[in-house]
C-alpha cells in the first residue's frame, strides 16, 4: 500500500461534515458526540484521507454517513471485525469504530472483547445509552433490572454488563468513560484515545431522549453531577464533591468515601494510577445504581492504559520474518514444490 | 528364490485401520511414491470425525484408497483390488469394497479376541481362521510381533515401537508392488531427524518389511505398474486444499494484492489455512478470527482497504456468514468465498463429502442477493477454480463463491502445474480521481457494470458504504422505491454480464450432440468421465461436460442442453443443479442422486446410461 508521506494538509471540523442530512432524533445525544469528533480530528495531525470510521447498525452506527472520511455502515455487532480485517492490512490508517451498547454488548459482544485481547490500535467509541433505539425502545444488555420497556412490560429480568469491568476483563488495553453532556471532557478523552497506541475503548454516555430519557441525568444534570461523578486524573488524588468536599480511600481493597471537611485530607486519598491495572479493575466496579444510600461516585476519565504490542505489527512482523528468512516468495517455485517427475 | 513379474494396468489399495495406526500417512507416502514414479492416480481419504475414537472400534477406522496405475485414471475407484486391514474392525468396515479374488492383507494380532470383541465379532467367528474369506487371498502376517521383532534393540518403548507398524506394511506393499522406498526415507529423515532413535526405529522396520517380503516363500509374484502415458509435461501431486490455497497466493501475486486470509477452524477446509500460513514470505496475512462471522467480515475490511480479501469454511460456516455476503454483494467489494463442502444439515457428516450446499450458494441470503458461484471438478482443479474465483471477484467487484467438496479436498492427483507467466492476468485499477464532474461517484459503472475501487488513503475520494439500499452513481442512502428495483436489477444484470468473460462450456468426453448428456458439476467429474469413456466404448451415445461456472451459466449452456434427446445430472445431494437447470432451461433433466457421504462410483453412472439408452 501507498502511504502518504506529503506534510498533512490542513482541513477544518467544516471539512469533515458530509452533504447528507443528519437523521438522529432532534436532542439526541449523538449530535454532541459528532461536533466533539469533528472538532478533535482536524488537530490529529492524520491526513483526512487516512481516516476510517465503521460502524454496526443502531442509532449511533449512522454516524460514518455523517463524518466526510472513509467509512462503512456494516451489519449488526461485526464492526470490531470489520476494523481488525481492515486495520490487520493497513495498519498506517486511522481506525474509528462506532458501535452503541446493543450492537456491541449484546450481538457484537464476542468481538468486543476478541478485538480489546488482540489489541489492535483503533479507536472504539461504545455510546452506551441503555436502550435500544432504533428498534424503538426495547431493553438493552445495559439497562437496569427492572427496566419497563416494550418488550419488558413487567420490568427486565436481566443484570446489566458493566461494560468497563467486561472490556478491562477482555485484556482492553485503554479503558475510559465520557458523556455526551461534558464537551471538554469528551474532546479530551478523545485525543487521548488517539494518541493510545493500541485498542482504545471509549464509552461513552449518551443520552436517548426518546426512548430513555434522562437516564445519565444524575451525572450530568448540574444540580448532582458534582456528588454523582468521580473526575480522574492520572497522579491526581480521587476527590469529588460540591466543593471538592469527598474523597476516595482504599480500605484494605474495600474504596470508602471519606470526608475531607472533617479529619482527612487529600493526602489521605487514592491517588489515580492508569497503570495499575488491580486499582483500576475497582475504579471499573464503581457502579452503584445511584438511588442505594452510600454509594459510590460514577467514574469519569481514563481508568486504564497498558502498553502492549498491537496485533497489526506482530501480523507484519511476521511476514517479514519470513521474507527475511526465505527471501521475497517466488510462484513457480511454489507451484513446482518440492518434488516433481517428468513425463515425455 | 524365483519369483514371478506380473505387469499391472492399474491396482487399487485401500490401506485401514485403527485412527491411530496411521493410515493417512502409510497411504499418503504410497501414493507420493507412486507419483514420483510417474504413474497416474487418485486418491479417496476416508476418516472419522473423532480424533481418537475407542481403539479397535468400527467407530474408529480410519482408510485411505489410493488407484494409480499406467493409464489415466479419473477416480480412487469403486472396488479396491488390495485391502489392508490392520485389525478386525478395519476388515469388517470395508470387506465390502473389495472386489472378489481381491487380496487382503491382514495384521493378525489385530484379530485377537480382544480386538474381535471391539469390533462387535462374535466368538469363534475370527474371518481369518473360519474359512468365510475363501473367495479372497488371504495374506497372514502378524505385523506387531514383526515390528517388535525388528526393533528388539532399539531402546524404545513397546508403545513406541508399535507406533511403528504401518511402516512394515508400508515396505512390504513396496517390495510387493516393486517401488522404491527412497521417497520415504527422506520423508521419514525430514520428519524426524532430530530423533535419532525414533528416525532409525522407522527406516528399520520399513526395511523389514521389505525384506519380509523378499524373503518369505509365500510370496511368488511380484507386480509392476509402469508410468502412466500422460500429456509430455513437468508433475508433481497435489491435493484439493493445498491447490485451492496456493491458487490464492498465485491470485495474489498476479494481482499485486495483498492476500489477506480470514477463517475458523472447520472440517474439512482448515488444511488451507495451515498450507497459507507457510506462506507468509509471499506477503500472505491468515488470520484465525473469533468466529466464522468475524472470519468473513475481517476479509471484508481488509477488501475495503484494498486487499484481496478471502475466507473458507464449510457448510455450517458458510451459513453463518450469510448475512456478511449479503454486505459484500451490497457493499460491490471483491471477495472470495470458498466453500469446502461436507455432509450437512447442521453438523451432518463433518469428514465425509456431499454437493449439498448449492441451494445455499444460489439462494441462501435474504433478499435479492445474486453471487457468482464457481464449482471445482477435480484436486488440481481448485487450483485453477480459485484463481478464477478471485479475477471474477477483482472484474466484477462482487463476493464470489467457489464450492470444492470434501472429496477433492483432501484427493490427490497429478498435476501438470502451470507456470506463473502462463496464468491469465488479473487486472486491479484502483480509482485515483474523480469520475464525475468535480466529484468522486462511488457507485458509477464501468461497461462491466462495476463500480470502483476507491481505497482509503486515496486523497479526495473520501465516501461512505454500507448495507442500506443506495441511490445509483451516488451511493447515498435512498428508500425511494423505483431506485431500489433498479439496484436490485443492476447487481443481478452485472453477475449476469460475468458470462461475457468465462469461457463457454465444452464436452470433456463425446460430442456436443447425441442421446444422452450426463451434465456434472463438481467433484463427479471423475467417476462420470470414467463411466463416459466406458460407456462410448461400448457403442453408447453419450457425452460429457461438467460445469465449472454455475453462476452465471457459460453462454451456450442451453445450446448444449437442447442438442441432446436427454440430459442426465449425477448429484451427490438430493437434487440441486437439476432444479436450477429445470428452472432456467425448462428440459426434462433427468437426476442421479447419492446422498451416503461418499462419491459416485463409476458403475453406478454406468449402470444408469445403459438404464436410459438400452
Amino acid at each position: 500500500m501507498e502511504t502518504n508521506t506529503a506534510p498533512v494538509e490542513k482541513f477544518s471540523s467544516k471539512d469533515l461534515v458530509t452533504d447528507q442530512d443528519v437523521r438522529w432524533c432532534p436532542g439526541c445525544g449523538d449530535y454532541s458526540i459528532l461536533k466533539q469528533a469533528q472538532t478533535v480530528i482536524p488537530d490529529l495531525g492524520i491526513p483526512k484521507e487516512n481516516i476510517v470510521f465503521i460502524s454496526g447498525i443502531g442509532c449511533s452506527s449512522r454516524f460514518p454517513y455523517y463524518m466526510e472520511t472513509y467509512g462503512m455502515h456494516s451489519i449488526h455487532g461485526r464492526a470490531a471485525a470489520f476494523v481488525s480485517g481492515l486495520k490487520a492490512t493497513r495498519p498506517e490508517l486511522s481506525v474509528w469504530m462506532i458501535s452503541g451498547d446493543g450492537d456491541s454488548l449484546s450481538i457484537g459482544g464476542n468481538h468486543t472483547i476478541h478485538i480489546l485481547r488482540r489489541n489492535f490500535d483503533v479507536n472504539i467509541l461504545l455510546f452506551n445509552n441503555e436502550i435500544y433505539g432504533l428498534t424503538k425502545g426495547q431493553y438493552s444488555p445495559t439497562s437496569e433490572t427492572g427496566k419497563v420497556t416494550k418488550s419488558t412490560p413487567m420490568g427486565s429480568i436481566d443484570h446489566p454488563f458493566n461494560p468497563l469491568a467486561l472490556c478491562l476483563g477482555a485484556g482492553g488495553t485503554f479503558i475510559a468513560r465520557s458523556m455526551d453532556r461534558d464537551p471538554k471532557h469528551l474532546q479530551n478523552i478523545l485525543r487521548r484515545a488517539h494518541a493510545h497506541k493500541g485498542t482504545s475503548l471509549v464509552e461513552i454516555y449518551q443520552n436517548c431522549n426518546v426512548f430513555n430519557d434522562l437516564a445519565f441525568e444524575v451525572f450530568t444534570d448540574k444540580s448532582t453531577k458534582k456528588n454523582e461523578t468521580l473526575f480522574m486524573e492520572h497522579g491526581q488524588p480521587l476527590i469529588f464533591g460540591e466543593n471538592s468536599d469527598k474523597g476516595i480511600k482504599l480500605d484494605g481493597f474495600t474504596p470508602i468515601i471519606v470526608d475531607l471537611t472533617n479529619g482527612h485530607s487529600a493526602n489521605d486519598c487514592w491517588i489515580h494510577d492508569e497503570k495499575d491495572r488491580v486499582k483500576s479493575g475497582i475504579l471499573t466496579r464503581f457502579f452503584d445504581n445511584p438511588k442505594t444510600p452510600g454509594h459510590l461516585p460514577r467514574p469519569f476519565g481514563v481508568f486504564f492504559v497498558e502498553d502492549r504490542p498491537c496485533y497489526e505489527d506482530g501480523l507484519q512482523k511476521q511476514v517479514d520474518d519470513m521474507t527475511a528468512k526465505r527471501g521475497a516468495g517466488d510462484l513457480d517455485a511454489l507451484l513446482r514444490g518440492k518434488e516433481t517427475w517428468t513425463v515425455n | 528364490m524365483e519369483r514371478q513379474n506380473e505387469m499391472l494396468e492399474q491396482v487399487i489399495i485401500k490401506f485401514a485401520g485403527d485412527s491411530g495406526d496411521g493410515m493417512q500417512l502409510t497411504g499418503t507416502q504410497f501414493t507420493n511414491t507412486a507419483a514420483l514414479f510417474g504413474n497416474d492416480l487418485s486418491t479417496f481419504p476416508d476418516f472419522p470425525a473423532e480424533i481418537r475414537a475407542p481403539i479397535g472400534t468400527l467407530a474408529g477406522v480410519s482408510g485411505y484408497q489410493l488407484h494409480f496405475g499406467s493409464v489415466e485414471i479419473f477416480t480412487p475407484g469403486d472396488y479396491c483390488d488390495v485391502l489392508v486391514v490392520m485389525n478386525a474392525a478395519a476388515l469388517k468396515a470395508n470387506l465390502v469394497n473389495l472386489r472378489k479374488g481381491g487380496t487382503i492383507i491382514a495384521n493378525t494380532d489385530g484379530f485377537d479376541p480382544k480386538n474381535l470383541r471391539l469390533a462387535g465379532i462374535p466368538e469363534g467367528k475370527n474371518a481369518l481362521e473360519d474359512g468365510s474369506l475363501s473367495n479372497y487371498r488371504l495374506i497372514k502376517i502378524d505385523v506387531t510381533k514383526m515390528t517388535r521383532a525388528a526393533l528388539t534393540d532399539s531402546g524404545l518403548g513397546v508403545k513406541e515401537i508399535d507406533r511403528a507398524k504401518n511402516m512394515f506394511v508400508l515396505g512390504f506393499l513396496y517390495w510387493m508392488y516393486n517401488r522404491s522406498m527412497d521417497h520415504t526415507e527422506k520423508f521419514l529423515k525430514e520428519k524426524f531427524g532430530k530423533k535419532e532413535d525414533i528416525l532409525a526405529a522407522n527406516l528399520n522396520v520399513l526395511k523389514a518389511g521389505y525384506n519380509f517380503g523378499d524373503i518369505s516363500e509365500e510370496f511368488t509374484t511380484r507386480y509392476s505398474i509402469g508410468p502412466a502415458k500422460l500429456p509430455a509435461g513437468t508433475y508433481r501431486n497435489i491435493m484439493g486444499n493445498q491447490a485451492a490455497a496456493m491458487g490464492l497466493v498465485a491470485a495474489s501475486q498476479k494481482s499485486g494484492l495483498q492476500l489477506f486470509y480470514g477463517t475458523y477452524p472447520i472440517t474439512p477446509a482448515s488444511d488451507i489455512l495451515h498450507e497459507l500460513s507457510k506462506h507468509k514470505n509471499f506477503g500472505v496475512k491468515t488470520y484465525q478470527a473469533e468466529d466464522e462471522i468475524a472470519a468473513i467480515c475481517s476479509a471484508i475490511g481488509a477488501s475495503f482497504g484494498g486487499s484481496l480479501g478471502v475466507t473458507a469454511s464449510s457448510g455450517p460456516g458458510i451459513a453463518l456468514k450469510a448475512e456478511a455476503m449479503g454486505l459484500a454483494i451490497m457493499l460491490e467489494l471483491p471477495l472470495v468465498i470458498i466453500n469446502v463442502q461436507r455432509g450437512g444439515p447442521s453438523t451432518g457428516l463433518p469428514t465425509k463429502t456431499e454437493q449439498s450446499d448449492l441451494m445455499q450458494a444460489f439462494y441462501g441470503r435474504n433478499g435479492e442477493a445474486p453471487m457468482p458461484i464457481l464449482a471445482a471438478a477435480t484436486p488440481s482443479d481448485c487450483f485453477h477454480m480459485v484463481y478464477e474465483a478471485c479475477r471474477i471477484a477483482i472484474a466484477a467487484m462482487t463476493p464470489v463463491m467457489i464450492l470444492t467438496d470434501g472429496y477433492i479436498a483432501n484427493g490427490a492427483e497429478p498435476w501438470q502445474y502451470p507456470k506463473s507467466a502462463d496464468l491469465a492476468p488479473i487486472k486491479v485499477e484502483f480509482a485515483k480521481d474523480f469520475n464525475a464532474e468535480g466529484k468522486f461517484l462511488p457507485y458509477k459503472r464501468d461497461e462491466k457494470l462495476s463500480r470502483p475501487w476507491a481505497i482509503p488513503g486515496t486523497k479526495g475520494l473520501e465516501h461512505r458504504i454500507g448495507g442500506i439500499e443506495k441511490q445509483h452513481e451516488t451511493g447515498n442512502i435512498s428508500y425511494e422505491p423505483e431506485n431500489h428495483e433498479f439496484m436490485v436489477h443492476m447487481r443481478e444484470a452485472k453477475v449476469e454480464k460475468i458470462a461475457d468473460y468465462i469461457p463457454e462450456i465444452v464436452p470433456e468426453v463425446g460430442p456436443a450432440k447425441g442421446k444422452l448428456l450426463i451434465l456434472g458439476w463438481g467433484s463427479t467429474f471423475g467417476s462420470i468421465k470414467s463411466a463416459v469413456l466406458k460407456a462410448r466404448s461400448n457403442g453408447y451415445d453419450v457425452s460429457h461436460a461438467q460445469l465449472r461456472y454455475i453462476k452465471p451459466f457459460p453462454k451456450n449452456l442451453g445450446e448444449l442442453l437442447y442438442a441432446f434427446d436427454q440430459v442426465l445430472i449425477p448429484e451427490m445431494n438430493n437434487g440441486q443443479l437439476i432444479r436450477i437447470i429445470r428452472d432456467k432451461y425448462l428440459i426434462p433433466a433427468k437426476g442421479l442422486n447419492k446422498i451416503q457421504g461418499l462419491p459416485f462410483a463409476a458403475e453406478e453412472i454406468y449402470n444408469k446410461i445403459e438404464e436410459l439408452l438400452k
